[in-house]
């Protein structure tokens, strides 16, 4: 039977644990395995890509059925990282489980000192109005030179390196769309 | 990367210049340890002693700000001791075209420089033509006017002894890089190059990579397994989001942005698709307008016909000359120029040069939208250090995103490779994806433009159908980007209906039959499902391309101009080196750039370097703002009053910037030491995401200012002080990290000191955690791309007292 690297460390996994009944108090390290092996043992595998650096390593995460994530880890069968991880990568659980994630749209008035708390469709309603405020009003059918160029330059945009390759496409679509020509990102600095 | 992550263990010899990829791309030392293990030779070339210096063979210290002295003297070494690959450079190169009697160079200065306008006038370094249009070649490179000779000429100068007395390395170790690299110019061997943001980030940073781009032709190292030239691109998807070209001068696929001057769709067509007379040179870009007018099909759909050409007109113009650039945008938000700001998964405030700068530009915003995971400097930046929010006028919008585990869609990587993610774990109430919001937030915009509005059109015809009940789907996008047949259509004797995905894009046509949303990859989700998903490891050449493992553009082809990594006749230029082979008419291998046969087979083939309108790699380079040979200059700011090479102190039409934050001082006592700054491995860029994770910020707490014994010693500074760390622009307070790692150098007879510090730090988490290096950094850049100097600036460090409890 051909074993992928990663069937064959479930395999040992399991080897593990039967160790670990008989040997139970004379050595810890079998139980920890078990135990961690535990944690995951039902959880769903998801593999996916590194959020970090461009290396692009694989991780498997392993979520519960509520879709809580467990754990992250290299994934052995990737052929770039063969399951190694950094640091940053190694800790990839807490990006996800972290209680300073922000979880509500946040909204700064004119000269206010405080952050105050704003639904969603409000901030968005509220986000679209200025953009067709301030496009109408800064928008530009002619350049000085009387060459059509419908643009406006009352906007800029900078950001996107760490979405997807479709949330890019569809960004770039949108803000250009509107009009933007300022738009740049992380690949510039 | 021109190959990839896995292909470095294909190498004979590594060098590690620019980049610290041990901490920076740890993974990636894997690779590097592999070809080590096979008898690789590893070089680091650095100013400090890093951890990838620790596992160097060889290892060199040079000045921040000299990589060209530095390499100009390797380009002297391998030229005047014949350690070229002759066939290589000959062929496949234009070491061999005869150069204009315009061309000049004379203390520092090209030809066509206008002092008044700081621009040159590039036509004086033109190419010799014949009769047909094509540039004039001497094969045996003997020619006083053609490149080869003009180059010898140029880096006759950079002598071991000059190019010691500006990069401060000591002559010997010069030589102990040069010869190892230099060998790699045989036939058998080749030889990397892995660099990062300590090549990009100076006012000479292109030139700092086409320097060692130069030196890989010659030595031959240029689309073969484990040669290259690779940039070690930071961020997981900033490969995807420049190939998406979020970037002010480029359209996805690496387009031209429409100026003003091309009136029409035509018109743009004309200017922008080079034309080659040469009818060897397969010249990809002439494909130009199949490409323009399938994005055009993707962006605006059933509403782009040929009658209105394809919606040219709704995409907006940028004025012909203007640049538009990051630091552009800052320059002219902190006059006051902008009412309204996305910063759409990006700290600024602590990201950018002149971190100062961008902060009071964000205050005179009517309006600033933010997208991340967590608080950061830039959408707080009302309440940051020196700020008083009473008197800031700019309304802030903070949007909570997911993290990568909660949202499906892909990415790539440095080495191309376009890998698919999936939704692994339900993202908490009240964040929302980023696709989603661009989705909720257009929808609402085009709804507010159904009544009244400047310039509808684009918005309202914004194609569309690829949301389905108000969500974004990552597939239906990822379809639109590899592209549909619009209409039934015959291609190439195939026959193709309508909705059909297009099989690559050798298939896209210019009459609006099909759309792409990015030519580079169409390919990647055809009818035969998504390539990026794929994850079979099958290796059949044994050289590690595992071309069923995700997708890569272009075309999958994993090493691209592989077409030169073997010789005239279809063999590769060493039988251990295989990645491509031409037997029995076809070729065997990677996917090959372009299926013509060898060049041996005159009638038919077409040269190697398809991009190219020559068919050749450019080791003279008459397109760029510079000049088409790289020569040092001075950073902005630098330790000493004069350039060895030339009277031009620093790069002639590198952009200065002139407001009153952009002040500047170079060999001046108050500045004396050489900053630069780089990353630790705990932290991601301006540490934004990693911050807030408690493992992390442990092992990485705060800011800190590495310095050599020598220079504590003078300061009277111990490790773990507290200092101050100032330049023109700014200051930050750091601990003291007193180490051996920098030495100081002998540079023009004068010692010099450097000082490094990690950018990761920002004033809003952790408390007392420091502020951002980049509140030190200048607002110059490279006058190519407009990347700013923050590699090499000048500094002072003071004591403050004793660390704080």
């Amino acid at each position: 039977m051909a074993l992928t690297r990663r069937e064959f460390l479930k395999w040992s996994g399991t080897a593990g644990a039967a160790a670990a009944a008989m040997c139970l108090g004379f050595d810890l390290k079998p139980v920890q395995s078990y135990a961690a092996d535990l944690k995951i043992l039902k959880a769903k595998e998801t593999t996916t890509i590194c959020p970090y650096c461009a290396v692009g390593c694989g991780l498997i995460a392993h979520t519960k059925k509520s879709g809580k994530l467990l754990n992250a880890e290299g994934d052995p069968d990737h052929p770039i990282n063969e399951g190694a991880l950094c640091a940053k990568g190694a800790a990839l659980y807490q990006m996800t489980v972290n209680k300073n994630r922000m979880k509500n749209p946040l909204y700064r008035a004119p000269e206010s000192d405080e952050w105050e708390e704003i639904e969603w469709d409000d901030a968005l309603q509220k986000i679209a109005e200025k953009i067709k405020e301030t496009r109408d009003a800064t928008f530009t059918e002619q350049n000085d030179n009387g060459q059509v160029v419908n643009r406006t330059t009352g906007i800029a945009h900078v950001g996107s390196a760490a979405l997807d390759n479709e949330e890019c496409w569809l960004l770039q679509g949108i803000m250009r769309a509107m009009g933007l020509v300022y738009i740049e990102h992380q690949a510039r600095i | 990367m021109t190959n990839h992550w896995i292909d470095i263990r294909n190498s004979d010899c590594i060098l590690i210049m620019g980049s610290n990829a041990a901490e920076n791309h740890p993974i990636s030392m894997k690779w590097v340890g592999k070809a080590m293990d096979k008898g690789a030779t590893l070089i680091s070339v650095d100013p400090r002693f890093t951890r990838t210096s620790s596992k160097a063979d060889i290892y060199a210290p040079l000045r921040s700000g000299t990589d060209i002295a530095f390499l100009g003297g390797m380009m002297n070494y391998i030229l005047s001791n014949n350690k070229f690959h002759k066939e290589y450079a000959a062929n496949y190169t234009n070491a061999s075209f005869i150069v204009g009697s315009e061309f000049d160079f004379k203390d520092g200065l090209f030809a066509g420089y206008d002092p008044k306008k700081k621009k040159y006038d590039k036509s004086k370094w033109a190419f010799e033509k014949d009769g047909n249009g094509v540039p004039k070649r001497d094969l045996t490179l003997k020619d006083p006017r053609c490149v080869f000779q003009l180059m010898k000429k140029h880096y006759s100068r950079y002598t071991p002894k000059t190019v010691s007395s500006i990069t401060g390395t000591p002559e010997k170790d010069l030589k102990k890089v040069w010869e190892p690299y230099a060998k790699t110019g045989a036939a058998d061997k080749t030889g990397t190059i892995m660099y990062a943001m300590g090549w990009t980030q100076h006012t000479v940073g292109v030139q700092n990579i086409r320097m060692m781009a130069m030196i890989q032709l010659l030595l031959g190292n240029m689309g073969r397994p484990g040669g290259g030239v690779n940039a070690l691109r930071g961020e997981s998807n900033v490969q995807g989001s420049t190939d998406h070209c979020l970037l002010f001068h480029i359209l996805p696929g690496y387009l031209k942005t429409p100026r003003a001057s091309n009136d029409s769709l035509a018109a743009y067509n004309k200017k922008w698709t080079p034309k080659t007379s040469d009818p060897l040179s397969a010249n990809w870009w002439g494909n130009t307008p199949k490409y323009s007018v399938s994005f055009l099909k993707s962006m605006f759909g059933e509403a782009a016909t040929q009658e209105n050409n394809f919606g040219y007109s709704w995409l907006p113009k940028i004025d012909d000359g203007k640049t538009y650039s990051w630091l552009d945008i800052f320059d002219e938000m902190y006059q006051g120029k902008f009412k309204g700001f996305f910063a759409w998964g990006q700290n600024p405030a602590c990201s950018g040069a002149n971190s100062n700068k961008t902060r009071q530009a964000m205050a005179k915003l009517d309006w600033m939208v933010n997208v991340n995971i967590f608080d950061n400097e830039t959408a707080s930046f009302w309440k940051g250090p020196g700020m008083k929010p009473d008197e800031i006028k700019t309304e802030v919008f903070f949007l909570p995103c997911y993290t990568s585990v909660e949202k499906e869609g892909s990415i790539t990587n440095s080495g191309r490779w376009m890998q698919w993610r999936y939704a692994a774990s339900k993202p908490p109430r009240g964040c929302k994806s980023d696709g989603d919001i661009m989705v909720e937030l257009f929808e609402k915009v085009r709804e507010l433009y159904e009544t009244d509005g400047k310039f509808p059109e684009p918005i309202k015809n914004m194609r569309w159908d690829y949301v389905k009940d108000g969500k974004f789907d990552a597939h239906a996008i990822a379809k639109l980007v590899n592209g549909y047949f619009e209409k039934d259509a015959t291609v190439k004797g195939k026959s193709f209906k309508k909705g059909t995905l297009v099989p690559s894009f050798a298939y896209l046509l210019d009459d609006g039959s099909t759309s792409s949303g990015n030519w580079l990859y169409c390919n990647s989700y055809t009818e035969k499902g998504n390539m990026a998903a794929r994850r079979e490891k099958k290796d059949p050449t044994g050289m590690g391309l595992y071309p069923e493992w995700s997708w890569c553009w272009p075309v999958n082809r994993r090493i691209i101009y592989n077409r030169a990594s073997v010789d005239l006749n279809g063999k590769p230029w060493s039988a251990n080196k295989n990645i491509l082979e031409y037997k029995d008419g076809k070729w065997v291998g990677d996917v090959p750039d372009g299926g013509w046969p060898p060049m041996s087979n005159k009638e038919k083939t077409k040269r190697p370097f398809i991009m190219k309108p020559d068919g050749v790699a450019s080791v003279f380079g008459p397109g760029r703002a510079d000049g088409p040979l790289p020569e040092h200059y001075e950073p902005l700011e630098c330790p000493v009053p004069k350039n060895l090479m030339s009277s031009q102190r620093m790069n002639p039409v590198a952009p200065v910037y002139g407001t009153e934050a952009d002040a500047h001082l170079s060999c001046d006592p108050r500045f004396p030491f050489v900053g630069t700054t780089y990353r630790v491995t705990e932290h991601w860029q301006t540490g934004i995401l990693t911050r807030w994770q408690p493992w992390l910020l442990e092992t990485q707490p705060q800011l800190f200012v590495e310095m050599s014994n020598e220079l504590a010693k003078l300061k009277g500074i111990n490790n773990g002080d507290m200092c101050k760390v100032s330049s023109a622009r700014g200051k930050v307070e750091a601990v003291a990290m007193v180490t051996g790692r920098f030495k100081p150098m002998t540079v023009q007879g004068l010692t010099v000191h450097q000082v490094g510090l990690p950018w990761c730090f920002g004033w809003i988490y952790p408390k007392d955690g420091g502020d951002s290096a980049n509140l030190l950094t200048p607002s110059t850049g490279d006058p190519n791309t407009r990347i700013p100097e923050t590699k090499a600036f000048m500094v002072n460090v003071e004591k403050l007292g004793k660390r704080r409890a």
